[in-house]
C-alpha cells in the first residue's frame, strides 16, 4: 500500500492503532520485566523479599516466557510490516508525503520532540509530532524503543541466557571469565532497563491528560493524523477501527 | 537397576522379608527395616542368607577365657581371615598414602586430640582390631591376636579393655568393672553393625563424638533429623552399608578421601567407595524441576555433605572444639580432678577441665568450615619441621574453583595448643600412659613424658618442652539430614556473612557484584527518578500558573 504518496489534506481521527496482540505483547512484557526486575534484585542481594531459591524459581519462569514472548513478537513485527515503526529514520517526508529514509528530517523531528518535553510542554505547547498511521512512534520514542530492542533487550536475553546455561558450558577453558562477563552485562542492562521503565512509565504521563496514554495502550485507541486515502481505506475495510471521525490531533 | 548399597525390593518381596528380618536382626542393633520404604539395607539382607548358626558350632562351645583363643577358634574355620586382616589398616595401624607417599596411620601419627598412640599403646590399643599391642614392637603376623570379636560380636556386650593396667595413681579409672563376654559373643557372631564400628569410631579423642563431630553415639539410634540414612525413622543403614568392603578392606578411609567420584559403575561392577554419588548419582536432584536442575548443576563444584549437613555434633551429644593441654596435670589436695560446666543436649555434663587432659572447650549444631578440597591430605608427622610461630596445620590440603577435581568440603576445625620440641622445632609423642613412673597420666609431669616417648620411639628431643598452637581439619560426611532440612539457597547466597563468605576464585549470585556497578546503576536508576520529580514537579507549577489560559482552550 502507498499511502501519503499523494499530498494530502490532513485529517484528523480517533482510531485503533494498537492491534490486540501488541496490546498483549506491550502488558504482558510490562507484567513480565517488573517481575524480572523485582526477583532479579532479590537475586542479586540488593533487597530479600524472598528466599533465594522462590526468586530464581520465578526469575527463571518469567525469563523463559518473556523470551517467548519475544519469539512470537519478532515473527509479529517482521510479518506485519509493524518492524518498521522501530526504524527512527523512515520518515513521512514534510512536503510530499512521501515515506523516506531522511536523518536530516528524523533530527530534525528529535530535536523538536527532545525541546518539547524540556521546555514546550512548560510553556502549554501542543506536541509536536503528530502521530500517524505509519509512524505511530514520535522520533524520540521510535530511539528509545529501538535502543530497547536491539540494545538492552538483547543483551538481557542473551546473557541471562548463557547464565541460566552455564551448567552446560561450564567446563569450557576459561568459563568462569565468560560466566563473570554474562552477569556483568546482564547486571549492568537490568539497570539500564529499570532505568528506562522508570522515564517510559513518566512519559505516559505526559499526554492530554494524564492517563491518557496508558488508555491509549489499553484500548488501543489513539488520535491520528489521516490522509484522505487513508481514511477512505479505513471507511471501507476496516471500518471497526475509527472510533471518533472527528477528533482533535 | 540395581543400586549395590540399597536393593530396591518388590513389594511382594517386603511382605515376606520384614518379617524374617524383624526377627533375624532382633539382636543385632539395626531393628527392623524401615517399613515401607520398598527397600532394605545389604548388611540386613547378607545377615538373612546366612547359612550357618554360630551358636551351634562344637568350635565355639568354650568356654573362653581370653581373646586369642576365640580367635584360634574362628580361624580354624575361617582359615583365609587371618591373611586377610595381615595388612589391612585396622590390624596395621600403619597406611602408606599412595598419592603422596607419606607413612601414616595410628601407629606413627600425630593429632591435636589425644596427640599419638605411639607411646601410649597400652591404652590407645584398646581400640586396635586386635589383642596384646602394648608397644610399637607388635608382631604383626601373630594373627591369632587379630580381634573377630570386636566388628563380629552380634551381642553388642562385647567390650575392649586397657591393654596394660596403667599408672597406680589413675589405674582405677581405667580397670574394667566387669569380665569380657568372651563365649556370649564368640556364639553370636554377626556381620559388623553400628555398635561394633561405634564403639571405637564415635568415641575417638577422649569421649563421645571428641574427635569427628560427626560421629556419635547418637549414631547408634539417631532421630531422622540427625542422620536420615541411620535412622529406624529413615533408611536405618548401617555402617557396612555405605563403607562397603569385601576381604576385610573398607571403602572410606581417611587419608584417601574420594571427592567427586562420578559415581557410575557399570552393571554389576562392586561399589569400592563411600560416597552420596555411588548411591545418589551425580545428578540426584529433581531433573524436572527449575531447583532441581540447578541443584545438579552445583554438583561439579559443591559436595553433597556441603548442603546436606547443615551443622554437625548434631542430636545432643557435643564435640570438642578446643584442647588445651598446657593446663593439664593441676591437682587438688594431691589428687587428679575434673570440673563439669558444659551440659550438652541430651542434659550429660561434660568436662571442661581435667588434670588428665587439661583445659576442653565443646560444640554442638556446629556450622562447619567450608574450603576447596580435592580429597589429597598431607599430614604433620613426627619429623615435620614446624613453625611455632603460628598454629601448626596437623593436616592440610588444596583445592581451588579452577581444580577440577575440587569440591566445596565441610570441616571440623579442632583447635589445641600442644607440647612441642621447642629446641629441635618438631611435635613429639609424649608418654601418657604406662605402669612406669615416666608416665603422664600418673606424674603428671609433662617434660619427662615427652622425653621418655620421644626416647623410646627413637625421636630426637632436645630437653626443651613448649606449647604451641595447632589446628586439624575434620572432614564432615555423617548426620545427612532429611532433605527439608538441607542448607537453604540463601544460606550461601548472601551478602551478610553467608556460609561460603570466604570462598574465592568464582562469582557466586547474591554474594558477589561489582561495587562501582551498582553504584553506576543505582545512580541511573535514582537519577531517572530525580529526573521525573524535576520535571512533574515543574510540569505542576506551569500548569498553575497557565490554568486559567488553558481551561478555554482545551
Amino acid at each position: 500500500m502507498a499511502f501519503g504518496k499523494k499530498k494530502d489534506k490532513k485529517l484528523c481521527a480517533e482510531v485503533v492503532i494498537y492491534t490486540r496482540y501488541e496490546r498483549f505483547w506491550h502488558w504482558s512484557q510490562a507484567a513480565l520485566i517488573f517481575i524480572l526486575a523485582f526477583t532479579g534484585m532479590n537475586i542479586h542481594g540488593a533487597w530479600h523479599a524472598m528466599p533465594m531459591g522462590l526468586a530464581v524459581i520465578i526469575h527463571d519462569s518469567a525469563a523463559i516466557a518473556l523470551m517467548t514472548l519475544w519469539i512470537f513478537t519478532a515473527f509479529w513485527n517482521f510479518t506485519t510490516g509493524n518492524w518498521k515503526q522501530f526504524l527512527p529514520f523512515l520518515q513521512v517526508h514534510p512536503e510530499d508525503g512521501r515515506f523516506v529514509t531522511g536523518v536530516k528530517i528524523f533530527l530534525g523531528r528529535l530535536w523538536a520532540v527532545i525541546r518539547f518535553y524540556a521546555w514546550g510542554i512548560l510553556k502549554g505547547e501542543p506536541h509536536p509530532y503528530k502521530k500517524t498511521l505509519q509512524r505511530k512512534q514520535n522520533p524520540l520514542q521510535a530511539l528509545a524503543y529501538l535502543t530497547f530492542m536491539v540494545i538492552i533487550g538483547p543483551a538481557l536475553w542473551a546473557s541471562g541466557l548463557a547464565y541460566l546455561l552455564y551448567d552446560l558450558w561450564n567446563d569450557f577453558a576459561s568459563a568462569q571469565s565468560w560466566l563473570q562477563i554474562a552477569v556483568f552485562i546482564h547486571t549492568a542492562a537490568a539497570f539500564a532497563m529499570i532505568a528506562f521503565i522508570i522515564v517510559h512509565v513518566y512519559m505516559t504521563t505526559t499526554g492530554k491528560t494524564v492517563f491518557h496514554y496508558i488508555k491509549g495502550m489499553i484500548t488501543g485507541v489513539e488520535e491520528v493524523e489521516l490522509s484522505e486515502i487513508e481514511k477512505e481505506y479505513l471507511e471501507t475495510h476496516a471500518p471497526d477501527l475509527i472510533k471518533d471521525e472527528n477528533a482533535t490531533c | 537397576m540395581f543400586r549395590h548399597k540399597i536393593l530396591p525390593v518388590s513389594l511382594l518381596a517386603s511382605a515376606l522379608l520384614f518379617p524374617a528380618l524383624a526377627s533375624a536382626s532382633a539382636a543385632q542393633d539395626a531393628p527392623a527395616a524401615a517399613k515401607g520404604k520398598g527397600f532394605v539395607s545389604l548388611r540386613q539382607l547378607k545377615s538373612l542368607s546366612t547359612t550357618a548358626d554360630h551358636s551351634r558350632f562344637k568350635e565355639l562351645q568354650g568356654p573362653f577365657t581370653s581373646g586369642p583363643q576365640v580367635t584360634r577358634a574362628c580361624l580354624s574355620c575361617h582359615n583365609k581371615a587371618g591373611r586377610q586382616l595381615r595388612d589391612k589398616v585396622h590390624w596395621t595401624w600403619h597406611y602408606t598414602n599412595p598419592v603422596t607417599g607419606q607413612k601414616l596411620g595410628k601407629a606413627v601419627m600425630v593429632n591435636n586430640y589425644c596427640i599419638s598412640a605411639r607411646g601410649n599403646e597400652g591404652i590407645c590399643a584398646k581400640c586396635h582390631a586386635g589383642f596384646g599391642r602394648s608397644s610399637p614392637d607388635y608382631d604383626l603376623d601373630k594373627l591369632e591376636n587379630i580381634d573377630c570379636l570386636a566388628c563380629h560380636d552380634g551381642t553388642g556386650t562385647y567390650f575392649k579393655t586397657v591393654v596394660t593396667p596403667g599408672h597406680p595413681r589413675v589405674r582405677a579409672l581405667f580397670t574394667p568393672k566387669k569380665p569380657v563376654p568372651w563365649t556370649k559373643a564368640a556364639q553370636n557372631i554377626a556381620l559388623p553393625g553400628r555398635k561394633n564400628c561405634g564403639k571405637c569410631h564415635f568415641f575417638g579423642g577422649g569421649g563421645d563424638n571428641a574427635k569427628h563431630g560427626d560421629l556419635s553415639s547418637v549414631l547408634f539410634d539417631p532421630p531422622r533429623d540427625v542422620d536420615v540414612h541411620m535412622s529406624r525413622k529413615g533408611a536405618n543403614l548401617a555402617c557396612i552399608d555405605c563403607h562397603v568392603g569385601s576381604g576385610h578392606k573398607w571403602a572410606g578411609s581417611r587419608y584417601v578421601m574420594t571427592v567427586g567420584d562420578p559415581g557410575k559403575r557399570a552393571p554389576g561392577a562392586p561399589r569400592a567407595k563411600a560416597t552420596c554419588t555411588s548411591c545418589h548419582t551425580q545428578a540426584p536432584h529433581k531433573k524436572t524441576s527449575i531447583i532441581g536442575i540447578k541443584l545438579n548443576g552445583h554438583v561439579d563444584k559443591v559436595a553433597c555433605e556441603t548442603c546436606h549437613i547443615p551443622a554437625f555434633a548434631r542430636g545432643g551429644v557435643a564435640t570438642k572444639i578446643f584442647w588445651d593441654w598446657s593446663k593439664a596435670g593441676k591437682l587438688k589436695n594431691g589428687k587428679p580432678y575434673k570440673e563439669g560446666g558444659y551440659t550438652q543436649g541430651n542434659g550429660k555434663e561434660r568436662e571442661t577441665y581435667m588434670t588428665l587432659e587439661g583445659s576442653l572447650k565443646y560444640g554442638e549444631n556446629i556450622r562447619p568450615t567450608y574450603r576447596w578440597f580435592n580429597g589429597v591430605m598431607r599430614y604433620v608427622t613426627i619429623a615435620t619441621k614446624i613453625d611455632p610461630s603460628r598454629p601448626v596445620q596437623i593436616n592440610s590440603f588444596s583445592g581451588s574453583y579452577d581444580d577440577p577435581g575440587a569440591r566445596i568440603y565441610p570441616f571440623k576445625r579442632m583447635q589445641t595448643i600442644q607440647p612441642y620440641d621447642k629446641g629441635n622445632k618438631t611435635l613429639v609423642y609424649p608418654h601418657l600412659w604406662g605402669d612406669d613412673p615416666d608416665a603422664f597420666w600418673g606424674n603428671f609431669d609433662m617434660g619427662r613424658a615427652v622425653a621418655r616417648g620421644m626416647k623410646d620411639a627413637g625421636r630426637p628431643y632436645s630437653g626443651q618442652l613448649g606449647y604451641v598452637r595447632s589446628q586439624s581439619w575434620w572432614p564432615i560426611n555423617h548426620m545427612v539430614a532429611p532433605k527439608e532440612k538441607a542448607v537453604q539457597c540463601d544460606e550461601c547466597h548472601t551478602r551478610d556473612n553467608g556460609r561460603l563468605a570466604n570462598l574465592a576464585g568464582f562469582y557466586m549470585p547474591g554474594r558477589d557484584r561489582w561495587w562501582w556497578l551498582d553504584l553506576l546503576g543505582w545512580l541511573a536508576i535514582f537519577g531517572a527518578i530525580a529526573l521525573v520529580i524535576v520535571h512533574a514537579t515543574l510540569r505542576i507549577i506551569a500548569a498553575r500558573k497557565s490554568t486559567p489560559v488553558k481551561e478555554g482552550k482545551e
